[in-house]
């Protein structure tokens, strides 16, 4: 539902040789697989070509594509820093064959007349489809709900205040209830402010060392168990987004065995690292919430591995270089995050060990999808091609020369990575070739 | 200690060895600090002459960069570089192109051009003089940075605390007061643990930061052991409004303030300056004969000096502070 992409040319192709993954589908073999007119035509070996270009995939992996349910695109108002097709593009070379856009743009998409515009602008420049969110708030004030019936007819996928909290319970209240009628989900940002008001940096022993202002795990845990509340006391379902912290997680695994339609993201940089990144004062490991310490990051870890946190978000929040060229404290939040999520996810969980790869795959591609009632990409005869070419064993280093990314604020510039996109098909159109 | 590390070194061009700054009592050994305790020493000693005047670093530029207001810090750096016989420009951020939107990276990079050797930089927020260094091809020292590090205090008040004792190990020095918010606080805890001089911090329970690996109570009675008690500034400028670490400033006094019916005869007092008098310290205390205030100011002007000399030509100071690092 609700997704939208420029028309490409749909493709034509067979894939021989790769050892193909899905999880879903129970299947882990090498086997060819043929794309005609951008649907899976058939799996099998010594297919006949149809006279389409074969592209030899010996050694490498053949998945379905990845969903990132969490970007800013920054349009409208920052296309300085990210457009629809920068943006786009970035999630292609990332293994994307569909992502979800954020409302909190300047102006906030909060009326079907911005949506509108957005969706019309996606079907002209999107390399891939695109959904976007609007916002549960008028201006993401967080005192008005928006149009949401409206809105939701028009073609929002979801509604998200992200960025900042819905403060007021009672708004939150309100706004559970009034999604029921439009049958789209809340995605929350939980952070309580009076808690977390000016800090920068996880509250622990590297803020307190460092003289930063601390942003306590229970900011965080304090608005997830609330919306947690309102959500079972009203029956209706919510996704929690960036979850950071040990105790948030707790609380989303309680509430799910109690019963609540609760689902939960997580993102590459909160997996892999702490706060002690922050030691390094360098803006770009700047986000919110902040890196958490150590157990926090093991119990997201864990949270992911059993499926209590359904699914990865990237959270890709680009930042024009001159406002991340400044003092921490002065920088803004975000890091981008969708050409390098898989690779740094494969590097430092999959190949020591700490991650299955039919997981990883899974909770990029499976579980965002479920979430937000998007088709899920598969690998399977007579399902459109949405797939993604992985070679694991490539080594490269990221450069920020070669982002398709307007904007260059990631955690990684200069880190070595193994394992990389080789090609990307998204709605049965090739999207991205190494 | 950790040693601060700076990610972005892929933005700096590979060559030289690496320019000598001091950015963090974290990057200082303990060699370093007898080092610049000794040439503190030296100078002092050479400031006893009719003519105070050195000519060490003739030629020399040592531009002073301040975002925040201050009276000791920056005269006495001001001076120091002059009684050294270096060329000095102070440069505050009011009435220059600060007030006009300028970045710190473009205010730098315009005083770098013209070839400074030492920029001496404060600034209300953490990192700002790593930036400053990875900007210019200056030698960085750090007047204060945010809440986060004020190393030539830390060493001013070492050399206080040894004039006064004739040794450092094994004294035991009791922080009071709003720990959460001061620079000196951090760097003074990172110089104690490399001379070996105990610290219990002592404070409000929310101005003492959570999660510190750090001696810390609140009860004001734990003054009492201490060798010396160090008085920090109620720092209001940097309290958001409505925050209420305490109540009030009048329980805050009644509670905590330095009194000299909280001290023992003889017990040795030290501000940072400027004090509040009659919040975290009795103005009795403030004027007696135990209070090392001046003191900390006199030696703030030859530890200033040492570590200009030190950083243009001494050994190494702070030289892992650029050591490049990957993240996580």
């Amino acid at each position: 539902m609700g997704v939208y992409a420029k028309k490409q040319p749909p493709a034509n192709l067979v894939i021989r040789g790769a050892r193909v993954v899905d999880p879903m589908e129970g299947i882990d073999a090498v086997v060819d697989v043929r794309i005609d007119a951008g649907t899976i035509a058939l799996m099998g070996l010594d297919l006949d070509t149809n006279e389409h270009r074969v592209v030899d995939a010996t050694g490498l992996v053949l998945a379905p594509a990845f969903v990132d349910p969490h970007v800013h695109l920054r349009t409208p108002g920052r296309e300085d820093e990210e457009t629809i097709a920068s943006g786009t593009q970035a999630a292609a070379a990332g293994g994307f064959c569909a992502i979800l856009a954020m409302p909190n743009t300047d102006p906030v998409v909060d009326s079907a007349a911005t949506l509108g515009a957005l969706l019309e602008t996606a079907g002209r420049e999107a390399e891939i489809p695109v959904g976007f969110l609007a916002s549960i708030t008028r201006g993401q004030r967080g005192d008005e709900l928006t149009e949401m019936a409206e809105l939701a007819d028009a073609g929002a996928v979801a509604f998200s205040d992200d960025g900042v909290p819905v403060a007021s319970a009672g708004m939150m209240r309100r706004a559970l209830q009034y999604a029921a009628v439009t049958g789209r989900k809340l995605a929350l940002h939980c952070e309580e402010r009076t808690l977390s008001h000016d800090g920068h940096v996880h509250e622990g022993a590297v803020a307190a060392e460092l003289g930063f202002a601390g942003y306590p795990s229970v900011a965080e845990s304090v608005m997830v168990e609330r919306d947690l509340a309102l959500a079972e006391y009203e029956g209706q379902p919510i996704h929690l987004l960036h979850l950071s912290s040990a105790e948030s997680v707790a609380a989303l695994r309680r509430a799910r065995d109690a019963g609540v339609a609760a689902s939960g993201e997580v993102t590459p940089h909160h997996l892999v690292l702490t706060d002690d990144a922050v030691r390094s004062l360098d803006p770009n490991v700047k986000m919110n919430p902040p890196l958490r310490a150590e157990t926090d990051r093991l119990a997201l870890l864990d949270a992911l591995r059993d499926g209590t946190i359904d699914a990865i978000a990237t959270d890709h929040a680009p930042h024009a270089l001159h406002e991340k060229d400044v003092p921490f404290e002065a920088a803004p939040f975000g890091v981008t995050g969708l050409e390098t999520a898989f690779a740094v996810l494969h590097t430092r969980l999959v190949q020591p060990g700490l991650l299955p790869l039919e997981t990883l795959l899974e909770r990029m591609s499976a579980g965002p999808a479920r979430i937000f009632g998007i088709d899920r990409p598969r690998v399977t005869p007579g399902a459109t091609a949405n797939l993604v070419l992985l070679d694991l064993a490539r080594e490269w280093d990221v450069d920020p020369q070669s982002f398709k990314s307007r904007s260059r604020n990631s955690w990684l510039l200069g880190a070595r990575l193994t394992g990389s996109v080789a090609m990307t098909i998204a709605n049965g159109s090739v999207a991205f070739e190494q | 200690m950790t040693s601060i590390r700076l990610v972005r070194d892929d933005l700096r061009p590979p060559g030289p060895p690496p320019r000598r700054h001091l950015l963090s009592v974290a990057d200082l050994t303990r060699d370093d600090v007898q080092r610049l305790l000794g040439t503190a020493r030296t100078f002092e000693s050479a400031l006893d002459r009719e003519v105070k005047k050195l000519p060490t670093l003739k030629g020399r530029l040592v531009i002073n960069l301040f975002y925040e207001s201050s009276t000791r810090t920056s005269s006495s750096f001001e001076l120091a570089a002059k009684r050294l016989s270096a060329d000095t420009l102070t440069v505050k951020s009011a009435g220059s192109s600060v007030d006009k939107g300028e970045s710190l990276k473009d205010t730098a990079q315009t005083l770098g051009a013209y070839d400074p050797d030492v920029i001496v930089i404060r600034h209300p927020q953490i990192g700002a003089p790593q930036l400053v260094a990875r900007v210019t091809d200056a030698h960085v020292v750090n007047a204060g940075d945010g809440k986060h590090q004020h190393p030539t205090q830390a060493l001013l008040d070492l050399y206080t605390i040894q004039q006064q004792f004739e040794r450092l190990e094994g004294l035991h020095v009791a922080i009071v007061g709003d720990v959460l918010h001061s620079r000196v606080a951090r760097s003074l805890m990172q110089a104690f643990e490399l001379v070996g001089v105990r610290c219990t911090l002592v404070g409000p329970p929310a101005l003492l930061p959570r999660g510190l690996d750090a001696e810390m109570t609140t009860d004001i009675g734990a003054i009492h052991d201490a060798d010396v008690v160090y008085v920090l500034r109620m720092q209001q400028e940097r309290m958001e409004a409505g925050a209420n670490y305490v109540p009030s400033l009048r329980e805050y006094a009644a509670r905590w303030g330095v009194t000299p019916e909280r001290l023992r005869p003889g017990q040795k007092v030290m501000h940072p300056g400027p004090m509040n008098r009659g919040v975290e310290i009795d103005p009795r205390v403030a004027d007696s004969v135990d209070a090392l205030v001046e003191t900390q100011v006199r030696s703030g002007l030859v530890i200033r000096m040492a570590v200009l000399y030190d950083v243009l030509t001494g050994g190494p100071v702070g030289v892992r502070a650029l050591a490049a690092a990957e993240v996580a």
